[in-house]
């Protein structure tokens, strides 16, 4: 049978029943269009934490007071709230350390915040001059704390973009207006720039202080919630982060790495650490998506089960007149791979419309991945080929005498 | 040439054997016009099932132009169906959703006769059968029975058989239609020379044929030549 003989014949076939066609074809689309959708949305969560992550810079180490994190471990000492750290830790690594840019110690806790007669609650942080550089902050208008306002504990504060918008209105002139914070009033100096990061921990919705005014008014201790270190080199990360635990397990008089009261972090193992979260997720949406895939595959067969039984005389007269096995297995094993085909097409271009507009109407961040696409495409292609085979099969051995009886 | 030696076609096995055909024997030359006839269950459907290649039987051997036709493996029977049997059945079985053109060149789809010829063949063969040409673009569920039929024996001519078989094919038609019908055979074979088996149980529809072969439950009981006056007689 030549070819084209064959594409005439599954033209003839697919459209003489249009509806049944389209219903079984629609099963495919739209179990590959949520194959293609739902990994989308997934790659561009991960895609979206990510980024919020490197924004804070890639070259950072961040050590924080509290026991060293053990998988398995029993119940972990409230990592963060541990007094461990001080200033003086933090002038020990700029100093001793070897290969870092700049180290930037900060306390941070909530606090109410009045402004314009706006309330809100808010995470303050005192920082250093350095900050801005160890976490990539940049400013908008005014200017970042400096190191005299911190030698000084000047009452200034620099904001996020959001704390801006939500309590004086947004892209309002804010550079010297007052803000009151925990009863105490401040001058704003600086806005930072948008990161465009969102949800919890955003760098957009955090109020900067110097932080000597910060231990003086808010914590009333010496101690600190984190140490920034910034590395100059990214294959220096290890040496670094080696010679930091070694300089503060002396200062601290601990003998043992198991026994130390901080942990360092960096920002590889973080990103490492949630891009494993999120693939699991992306895994799950796509496996979800997957069963719709299958169902639309039994649509399929269960459609070329019915074909075959009704087409049983013409079957049956094809081999009469000349048709082998192997032309009838091919004419309804193309025939299913066609409607599967099909339903690959539309639904991949279905698939990317959607997720296009997700995003760009900021419902969700999505990223469609030619990975994805290739896979549904694959997976199309094979249940039509799965799932047509049966039916294929049955047809072609149908025996032609009872075939051409057949009521 | 058709060699048919010492054909049995038992089905079943064991208590509920049936011996649909037992022990025939007979020799067909080319460009015959033979009637095989019989009442009903004597075994002519299954006959034409071996003629045709569609089936092998249980013993005995089948020459179809030299070649043993009892032996061969299913697609093996394919082959020599595609290339020396023509089929006509009783319900026409043609495809529905496919014009008068289209199934008569069907057969030459699984011959892999090249495109640029399939239409010529198929034009030739509807002539043949006197089909007017307004008819040919139709859609076989479009056209009367006999009109049918005739498209079915077009069907069964253009791989040009060895052997055109048709099992009552006027079976669903009345008797004027299958007069029609059963006389188109009849030109095909005087003018074209093809070799035509007929089954029917009916005397009137043997008489068309030269030659008529009766069984009766399963064995040969009678093989004639049919006189030429009463061939004659049923032309006018
Ligand atoms: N597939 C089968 N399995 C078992 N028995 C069968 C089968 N096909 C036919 N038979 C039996 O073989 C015998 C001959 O059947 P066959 O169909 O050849 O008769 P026939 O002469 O064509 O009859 P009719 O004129 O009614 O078509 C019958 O007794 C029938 O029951
Ligand atoms: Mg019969």
């Amino acid at each position: 049978m030549l070819m084209s003989d064959l594409v005439a014949e599954i033209h003839m076939a697919i459209t003489s029943n249009k509806v049944r066609t389209g219903l079984t074809v629609l099963g495919i689309v739209i179990g590959i269009a949520s194959v293609i959708v739902m990994i989308a949305i997934g790659n561009g969560s991960q895609k979206a934490i990510q980024e919020s992550i490197q924004s804070i810079g890639s070259n950072l180490l961040t050590i924080q007071p509290g026991k060293q994190r053990s998988f398995g471990g029993g119940p972990q000492q409230g990592m963060g709230s541990a007094e461990s750290l001080t200033r003086d830790d933090a002038t020990a690594i700029a100093q001793g350390v070897g290969g870092i840019t700049a180290v930037a110690p900060t306390a941070s806790g909530n606090q109410q915040i009045i402004a314009e007669g706006n309330n809100a609650q808010s995470s303050v942080t005192g920082v250093t001059a350095a900050y801005a550089q160890v976490n990539n902050i940049t400013i908008d208008v005014g200017s970042f704390i400096s190191d005299v306002q911190e030698s000084k504990r000047s009452k200034v504060v620099v904001i996020g973009p959001d704390i801006r918008d939500d309590l004086y209105g947004e892209n309002v002139d804010v550079v010297g207006q007052k803000m009151r914070i925990g009863g105490l009033s401040f001058t704003i100096v600086g806005v930072t720039k948008s990161k465009g990061g969102t949800g919890f921990g955003s760098s957009d919705e955090v109020v900067y202080m110097p932080l000597s005014t910060y231990q003086q008014y808010f914590s009333g201790s010496e101690y600190l919630s984190s140490i920034s270190v910034s590395v100059t080199e990214q294959d220096q990360m290890t040496q670094a982060e080696e010679d930091i635990e070694a300089l503060l397990l002396k200062r601290h008089k601990i003998s043992s790495v198991d026994d130390a009261d901080f942990n360092i972090r960096n920002q590889a193992d973080i990103i490492e650490m949630t891009s494993s979260i999120t693939g699991t997720l992306t895994m799950l949406l796509g496996a979800v998506a997957g069963i719709s895939l299958v169902v639309g595959g039994i649509g399929i067969m269960n459609m070329m089960l019915t074909t075959v039984t009704e087409r049983t005389r013409e079957i049956g007269l094809r081999k009469a007149i000349g048709a082998n096995q192997k032309d009838i297995r091919q004419q309804f094993l193309f025939e299913s791979a066609t409607l599967t085909f099909m339903g690959g097409v539309i639904g991949i271009t279905l698939g990317i419309f959607i997720a296009f507009v997700l995003d760009h109407f900021a419902i969700t961040t999505t990223q469609v991945s030619g990975f994805s696409v290739i896979l549904s495409f694959s997976v199309s292609a094979a249940i039509g080929i799965i799932f047509g085979y049966y039916p294929a099969r049955r047809a072609a051995r149908l025996n032609p005498i009872q075939a051409l009886r057949y009521e | 040439m058709i060699v048919c030696k010492s054909i049995s076609k038992v089905y079943g096995s064991g208590d509920n054997q049936t011996v649909a055909l037992d022990n025939v024997s007979f020799v067909i030359k080319e460009g015959e016009f033979v009637a095989i006839m019989g009442p009903s269950g004597s075994g002519k459907s299954t006959l034409m099932h071996i003629l045709g290649a569609l089936d092998n039987p249980t013993s005995g051997s089948y020459y179809l132009d030299g070649h043993d036709v009892s032996i061969l493996s299913e697609d093996e029977l394919s082959v020599i169906r595609k290339e020396k049997i023509g089929f006509v059945f009783q319900a026409f079985n043609l495809l529905p959703r496919a014009t008068v053109l289209r199934n008569v060149m069907l057969p030459l789809i699984y011959g892999e006769v090249p495109k640029d010829q399939r239409k010529k063949i198929a034009e030739e063969a509807l002539r043949a059968v006197q089909l007017t040409e307004d008819r040919w673009d139709h859609y076989s569920n479009e056209i009367s029975g006999g009109q049918m039929q005739r498209v079915a024996i077009a069907r069964a001519l253009v791989n040009d058989p060895s052997l055109i078989l048709a099992d009552e094919p006027t079976g669903n038609l009345d008797t004027k239609t299958g007069d029609f019908v059963l006389d188109t055979f009849r030109r095909l074979n005087r003018e074209k020379g093809h070799t035509i088996v007929l089954i029917t149980h009916e005397d009137e529809v043997a008489a068309f044929a030269d030659r008529t072969i009766v069984i009766r439950d399963g064995h040969l009981v009678e093989d004639r030549q049919n006189r030429k006056e009463e061939v004659k007689k049923v032309i006018q």
